[in-house]
């Protein structure tokens, strides 16, 4: 299809290739006469099309070394940037000032670890500190904090207890058919999971999600929760100074677990009440054009499903406009499914595996957090798992589960507790009986104060609006209204702000980590402190 | 011109198609799927999840590739590939499968399903007091006595290899360095590389010396990063010596430690051969040290372990950080919620490590196990005629096959590395994977395996010595 190029055109080509790479000045202009020529029409079809391309093609190379090798500072800025300026805007990294040896205090810590260094004054952090200092107890310490503030399911323990109480005798360590024996725990195991135990999640997935998906073993990567699970999914998605698209308000671990160590940013798309916390695809689009004005290279959505904090789930139809979104912006969808088995509404729960299983998506894009923590109720033993359609995630990812891997004889025992399927299924109604019931109990006690919730139909929260008791109606009056119920009435519960929740007001209040008895008690509390709250306007 | 007028598409949209494809192409190596030519890039990775900083493709890693395809078995593979690359230690199985006998109440969790609710729910960053007190208590001694460790400063982590990344995520920005002596183990250029963007320089260390640490070396590595303008922001020891299978004598430590102290770094101790040094006065470690000077400048000095050499334990995977700065305490400790060590195992070997009797035990008996041997391995070899680097620790010893190399080059080592892989059967880890800058030296493992195995490995050493002396004496001829 090329047309034989014209001698004359053929000799200046051969030029022009010799000339490349060097581009000294005799050189220049052996470049330079050729490009005059294209630029006047003179230079012929052939020339006038492919110097312009390959001249366009060096221009990216170049552009693309160039980026790589100043990666580094520009790292070190962003890290610095994203750790210490709220509003993200790129600074000149303090690596001139603090070079300057004057000083013989001790060796400095890097900067992405002088934010995580300092005490922590986020009120999700401050009220978790509190529970831990001065736990309540009903009988032994009843003027102690109330926890309502970790998402921590306490309602049927006493089933997994019983469980390793009749099974555990079967398991013995020192056995050879025991799969808990010692050969079995000495050696290095692959990093990102024993393959039986990937398996018997990826069956349990497949069971909390009513057996409408079914989750491929191969695709799984385990970790050591799904803390790790996320920041590793992380790393393999984007790069320092990118970001994440996430929907407001959300879990407040994510600005630790994906911000500290990766450099990458989380952008709020807000959701508000009028919509009952939905997400609303409109608002995504303006986000992502709005950090895209910002020269903000946004590489995932994240979405939680059940959300954390509202406990609502995504219908369909929003699970097809996400994956028509990340499409057409050619980004990733990461979904956070964590609570996929906790669900006490009546509503029926949509992975996004389910969607791609009828749907004709480009799955390379998808990915998917779980882990045990919630629905086993088993934070404990640390297991969370990355499902991911892309071959080369799970490359990258198994690669950096050696940072994380969950350790061998809780990999044993949970294949066996998982194997027991008739367990298993008892487990999952009965949970979710308990769930049903504490969630009606506690929100209808709540009613009574005048606290209305969210309806919302999964999670160990509700989503409560307080906004009337607030004073004044900002971000303000809900911390004051946090600190009060914090100290004075001495239950721990989240505000919206830690949330990233931009009506202020709201608060999340878990439920699971109470007694029926318990419940009357916290009513008691937060009554004093609402109505001192009321009388002092 | 005139006959391609009617052509549908114009000779330059052509052209920039072509340029566009070898675009492409150097995009799929971001890990991206194409459905249709030039239509769509597909979805991108990070940089990191696509570059070969795993450095999984190295000799080290396709030594271990080619046992997974062929290993040895005495029954069913009796001429398969004997891993002598695995710095595992099986050789104390035996006390540990006893004492969980006779106390099954451990392995059975029985004395824990009333605290079961505790441990189920237990994901406190902070770990278990009880696991931690054990650990330190483990820790002090494996080093006779001679240091005390507070629980308090011990962050716990899914092994060392988490420990040595997240010190290194602490104590280092992107582009920074740390100063490491050669040779090291091969997992550094990845632990410490790989996610958190800092780089390694080597200080060189000879075969002249017995490839002891000198200053001149730390001075001169340091002032070739200051040459390169990259920051240094510590040092990180491996005491005993991985590869060389050699304790840190007392007054190299304290040169190290003043070095660090003058250049204001950090410096960090990786302990976690501490218990396999083979007589206990022969160990002292960075905590000895810092101690003896009454703790002054130890902030900037940290030390890190693990039960995965020392106790045989690397599937349970557990490891600590240890220092001696509260910042990086309090900074580790937050940030180990990424490598938590499961409640379970935590209080399983809380148990275990608080059993004075067990432990004394344990590591006496190890140790003189660890001895035995070594020294049944280092005569071995000297009776087929191969030297090996005075060691008195670890898994390995340090192997000298210099005069058996075509050439003294990193070349001839890895033909030899080859040779001895695909003839000989032996997987043994060559020094260039270990940045050794002298060519001929091999890493070979010796804890991972029966007696009856590693006998059998140096018969087919001494045969291939042996065939060698013949075929030179015949070309001589």
């Amino acid at each position: 299809m090329t047309r034989t190029p014209s001698p004359e055109s053929a000799g200046e080509e051969e030029k022009t290739a010799e000339t490349w790479p060097s581009g000294g000045g005799g050189t220049a202009m052996r470049l330079v006469v050729p490009l005059q020529g294209v630029v006047q029409g003179r230079g012929g079809l052939v020339l006038g099309s492919l110097l312009p391309c390959a001249l366009f093609y060096v221009l990216q190379l170049y552009l693309k070394r160039k980026n790589r090798s100043s990666s580094s500072s520009s790292a070190a800025s962003a890290a610095a940037s994203v750790s210490e300026l709220p509003n993200g805007i790129p600074r000149t990294t303090s690596r001139g000032i603090l070079s300057s040896k004057t000083s013989v205090g001790p060796a400095p810590i890097s900067s992405r670890a002088s934010s995580v260094a300092g005490p922590s004054d986020s009120p999700y952090y401050v009220g978790y500190k509190k529970c831990l200092e001065d736990p309540y107890h009903p009988a032994s310490n009843s003027d102690g904090v109330m926890q309502l503030g970790l998402a921590e399911n306490q309602l049927s323990l006493d089933l997994l207890r019983d469980w390793l109480a009749e099974n555990l005798k079967d398991l013995a360590l020192d056995g050879e058919e025991g799969n808990l024996s010692i050969s079995g725990l000495a050696t290095y195991q692959p990093f990102d999971g024993l393959m039986e135990l990937k398996m018997a999640v990826a069956g349990f997935m497949s069971h909390v999600m009513q057996r409408s998906v079914s989750v491929n073993p191969s695709r799984i990567i385990l970790a050591a929760g799904a803390t790790p699970a996320i920041e590793t999914l992380s790393f393999c998605l984007a790069d320092p100074g990118d970001a994440f698209l996430v929907p407001s308000p959300y879990y407040p671990g994510f600005d630790r677990d994906i911000k500290w160590r990766t450099g990458i940013d989380l952008i709020p798309v807000p959701c508000r009440s009028i919509d009952n916390f939905s997400l609303n695809i409109a608002t995504l689009e303006r986000a992502y054009n709005q950090a895209k004005k910002r020269g903000i290279k946004v590489r995932a959505v994240l979405v939680s499903n059940p959300s954390n904090p509202v406990g609502n789930l995504l219908n369909r139809e929003t699970l097809y406009d996400l994956l028509d979104f990340a499409t057409a912006k050619n980004i990733h969808l990461i979904s956070d499914e964590v609570y996929a088995g906790s669900i006490h509404g009546n509503v029926e729960f949509v992975s996004i595996a389910e969607v791609l299983q009828t749907q004709d998506f480009d799955r390379s894009r998808v990915h998917i957090i779980y882990g045990l923590s919630k629905d086993l109720s088993l934070p404990g033993f640390r297991v969370g798992v990355i499902y991911s359609f892309n071959e080369h995630v799970l490359a990258a990812a198994s690669k950096f589960a050696r940072f994380s891997s969950i350790s061998a004889p809780t990999q044993h025992l949970l294949v066996s507790m998982l194997a027991d399927s008739k367990f298993i299924t008892r487990y999952i109604m009965q949970n979710k009986t308990r769930l049903q019931k504490m969630y009606a109990l506690f929100v209808n006690a709540l009613k009574q104060l005048g606290i209305e919730c969210v309806k919302s139909s999964g999670g160990f929260y509700c989503w409560a609006d307080m906004s009337k008791f607030i004073r004044p109606y900002s971000e303000k009056g809900e911390l004051e209204l946090w600190d009060k119920l914090l100290n004075v009435a001495k239950i721990n519960i989240t505000p919206g702000s830690s949330c990233h929740c931009i009506e202020p007001g709201w608060f999340r209040c878990c439920f699971t980590t109470l007694s029926e008895g318990d419940i009357p008690v916290v009513i008691q509390r937060m009554m004093i402190v609402i109505n001192s709250h009321n009388n002092r306007r | 011109m005139g006959p391609l007028e009617n052509l549908p598409i114009g000779i330059d949209q052509f052209l920039c198609t072509v340029s566009f494809l070898i675009e492409i192409r150097l995009l799929l190596r971001r890990g991206v799927k194409l459905p249709l030519m030039g239509v769509e890039f597909g979805v991108l990775l990070s940089e990191i999840a696509t570059s070969d900083a795993h450095g999984e493709d190295s000799p080290y890693f396709a030594g271990w590739k080619a046992y997974d395809e062929d290993p040895y078995d005495a029954v069913s593979n009796p001429s398969g590939v004997i891993q002598m690359g695995l710095a595992e230690n099986q050789v104390s199985f035996y006390l540990l499968e006893n004492y969980l006998e006779q106390h099954p109440e451990i392995s059975n969790c029985e004395s824990g399903i009333s605290s079961f609710r505790e441990n189920a729910l237990f994901q406190d960053y902070h770990g278990l007091k009880t696991f931690r007190k054990a650990m330190a208590s483990f820790m002090e001694q494996i080093r006779g006595g001679r240091a005390k460790f507070d629980p308090d400063r011990i962050v716990l982590t899914a092994g060392a290899t988490a420990a040595n990344e997240l010190l290194t995520f602490i104590l280092a920005d992107p582009g920074d360095a740390l100063l490491i002596p050669i040779p090291y183990y091969p997992g550094f250029d990845r632990d410490l590389r790989w996610r958190t963007g800092v780089h390694i320089i080597p200080v060189h260390c000879n075969g002249s010396n017995g490839f002891q640490i000198t200053v001149k070396a730390l001075e001169e590595a340091y002032a070739e990063a200051g040459a390169a303008n990259i920051r240094v922001r510590g040092l990180l020891l491996t005491n005993p010596s991985n590869p060389l299978g050699t304790a840190i004598t007392r007054s190299v430590l304290e040169e190290i430690l003043d070095f660090a102290t003058q250049k204001d770094i950090n410096l960090i101790s990786d302990e976690i051969y501490s218990g396999s040094v083979f007589s206990s006065a022969e160990f002292v470690s960075m905590a000895e040290i810092v101690e003896a000077r009454g703790y002054e400048n130890s902030d900037r000095v940290h030390i890190v372990y693990s039960l995965s050499k020392d106790l045989g334990l690397p599937g349970l995977r557990v490891g600590t950080i240890y220092s001696y700065n509260n910042k990086v305490v309090t900074t580790a400790r937050r940030m180990s919620s990424f490598t938590l060590v499961s409640s379970q195992t935590q209080k399983m070997l809380a148990s275990m490590l608080s059993d004075r009797e067990f432990t004394e035990n344990y590591i006496k008996t190890n140790r003189e196990s660890l001895r035995k041997r070594h020294e049944y391995i280092t005569e071995g070899l000297k009776n087929a005629g191969i030297e090996c680097l005075q060691g008195n620790a670890g898994l390995f010893c340090w192997m000298n096959l210099g005069p058996l190399l075509e050439e003294p080059t990193r070349e001839g080592e890895l033909s030899l590395w080859n040779l001895i892989l695909h003839e000989v059967k032996l997987n043994i880890s060559p020094g260039s994977s270990c940045h050794c800058s002298e060519a001929g030296w091999f890493r070979v493992c010796f804890a991972n395996m029966s007696q009856q195995t590693l006998d059998i490995a140096l018969r087919r050493i001494h045969a291939f010595m042996e065939k060698r002396k013949t075929t030179k004496g015949q070309a001589l001829r």
